[in-house]
């Protein structure tokens, strides 16, 4: 902003529209964490059980899927640990979901402002990321108890992994909030297409099945699986996290029974190349969305 | 003097849709129907204000008022044409200024203030003064959804003038306040004028459009009608011939939207 002291003859005749793309917005950091707060309280606003939703929501799902896939598909005898391995999927999938579906309708819910204040609208998807990424802490909490209960200290590796896979989820989920919320406030088909796509994200990646059975099936193609960026940053995770917790032993069983690696070689080779695909596709929705943004407030 | 706003062949199109759903646009078609029009809301309009000047913008319902207030505070751009401006923009664009309806009062205030540029520290400095003026009282910890508009443009506009700006718009803000709040508005307002700050007022009353501006630009379906001396841009309207041969009193400042 600029400051007010200086006189106004001194300062520059320049177009009042605000600056904008997603490095402006990391420079009004103050008004991005006011966003972020106002989104966190506007979503517990009025409910008695408040922050303790984000604790009860992923772990209703992951009992579900547990009892299911584990208990009654008998998928624990095959996977080690088979709970955390699975809970570790969904926080990541959760963080996707939440960051793309909210993200999403993140503009069109903040349409009071958007028609009134100048302001980048990147603030909006990105303050959106971010609610989700704080709800991947109580969820991170639960995960890292269950794991060192069952055995498991942290390595520099499975650290490197962590945030090369959080980071994967920040660009890919950013990228696909800011394509979407744009083109919802022309069509507002974009936000059920949002929910029909979201339905894949869970089968798409390794969390109700073990990796090493891709590579089973796949073969050499198993290389083209892991083409999807969420298939990455989830296995990447469960790199940080499962791994630790599956003895010696039950890893070489296995890997004998299906014959392959119980994770991809050169993980992190393919999580950096991962990342960097995902920044590319985030540069390209910034592109996209700077050119749909002139237009959104007229059109909402 | 610099100047603060200048307005080049500024034009601003809109497209009016008659149909939205899939459905409704391939009835339309097949009848041969239009599906949507467009028109210039902002029809190739050139203007200069100079620093420290008061405007009154003036016009009948629908002939580009707000558009114009939006495209000068950045909000909108044009799509032909440039609008130039110098300096901090603050103001009120049509009653209320985006707030969060689920929060309350004192938490949009905040958002508000930094929305419109005011860092951490200078809100702090200037917070009990907002709250003064917005005189809200209590109301200030409920959620804005439950205000009145008078009440969201109270605090809308508390905070907008408190905002160090060069540049202070607004939009028939007056309309839904009540006598009190009005004058106090008009007041604030006036120093604002006389502060040397560049001031565009839209309002239909020209009581105090008279006593607010030094000119008055007139739109006419988005183009310039008139661009001049106040008294004159309301003869200008014909806003001087009192309908019931009524007096026009303090009373009827902005009582109009
Ligand atoms: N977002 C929009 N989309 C289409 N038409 C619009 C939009 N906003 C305003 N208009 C039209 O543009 C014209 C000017 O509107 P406005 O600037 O609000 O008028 P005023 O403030 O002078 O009453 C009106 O005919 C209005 O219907
Ligand atoms: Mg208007």
């Amino acid at each position: 902003m600029t400051d007010v002291a200086v006189p106004v003859a001194e300062k520059p005749l320049r177009s009042p529209a605000p600056a904008s793309g997603l490095l402006s917005v990391l420079r009004q950091r103050y008004l991005l964490r006011l966003l972020v707060q106002r989104e966190i309280s506007a979503r517990y606003q009025g409910s008695f059980l408040g922050l303790l939703w984000s604790y009860i929501n992923p772990l209703t799902q992951f009992f579900i899927y547990w009892f299911v896939i584990g208990f009654l598909f008998q998928m624990h005898k095959d996977v080690p640990h088979y709970p955390i391995h699975l809970f570790a999927a969904l926080i990541i999938v959760h963080f996707f979901t939440e960051t793309f579906v909210a993200g999403t309708r993140s503009i069109m819910r903040n349409k009071a402002l958007v028609v009134k204040m100048a302001m980048p609208r990147e603030m909006f998807p990105v303050a959106t990321m971010l609610v989700s990424l704080y709800h991947v802490g109580p969820q991170m909490v639960i995960l890292v108890v269950v794991c060192v209960l069952s055995g498991w200290t942290p390595d520099p590796v499975g650290m490197l992994c962590l945030a090369l896979a959080l980071l994967i989820i920040a660009a890919i989920g950013l990228s696909g909030a800011l394509l979407f919320s744009a083109a919802n406030v022309f069509f507002r088909d974009f936000g059920n297409i949002v929910n029909v796509l979201t339905n894949f994200v869970r089968f798409g990646v390794p969390m109700m099945y073990p990796y090493v059975i891709v590579h089973d099936r796949f073969g050499r193609f198993a290389d083209l699986y892991l083409l999807n960026p969420l298939a990455d940053a989830v296995v990447l995770f469960q790199r940080a996290f499962w791994v630790g917790t599956v003895p010696d032993a039950d890893r070489v069983r296995i890997e004998q029974h299906y014959g392959g690696p119980m994770m991809p070689d050169h993980l992190i080779t393919h999580g950096v190349l991962a990342l960097l695909g995902c920044l590319v596709i985030l540069a390209f929705s910034q592109w996209v969305f700077t050119r749909l943004e002139n237009k959104i407030p007229e059109r909402l | 003097m610099a100047t603060s706003i200048v307005a080049e062949n500024v034009t601003k199109e809109f497209t009016l849709r008659y149909h939205r759903t899939f459905k409704e646009v391939t009835v339309a078609k097949a009848r041969g129907h239009k599906t949507s029009d467009r028109f210039n809301a902002i029809d190739d309009l050139s203007f200069t204000v100079e620093e420290g000047e008061s405007i009154g913008l003036m016009g009948l319902n629908g002939s580009g008022k707000s558009t114009l207030l939006k495209m000068i505070n950045g909000v909108m751009r044009p799509d032909q044409g440039s609008l130039l401006t110098r300096g901090r923009i603050a103001g009120l664009i049509a009653t209320g200024a985006g707030f969060h309806p689920q929060l309350s009062g004192s938490e949009n205030l905040v958002l508000n203030a930094a929305i419109l540029g005011m860092t951490e520290r200078e809100l702090k400095r200037k917070y009990d003064d907002i709250v003064e003026f917005a005189g809200l009282g209590r109301l200030l910890d409920a959620p804005v959804g439950h205000y009145s508009s008078g009440q969201k443009a109270r605090l809308g506009f508390a905070v907008a003038v408190h905002v160090d700006s060069d540049i202070f718009l607004a939009d028939e803000v007056l309309a839904v306040g009540d006598k009190p709040f009005r004058s106090k508005c008009m007041k604030k307002m006036m120093q604002i004028r006389d502060s040397g700050r560049t001031l565009v007022y839209v309002s239909h009353s020209p009581a105090s459009v008279e006593r607010m501006c030094s000119r008055v630009i007139v739109l006419e379906q988005g183009r310039l009608g008139f661009d001049g001396d106040p008294k004159a841009a309301i003869h200008y309207l014909e806003y001087d011939t009192p309908e019931d041969g009524e007096e026009l009193t303090d009373e009827q400042m902005g009582n109009d939207i």
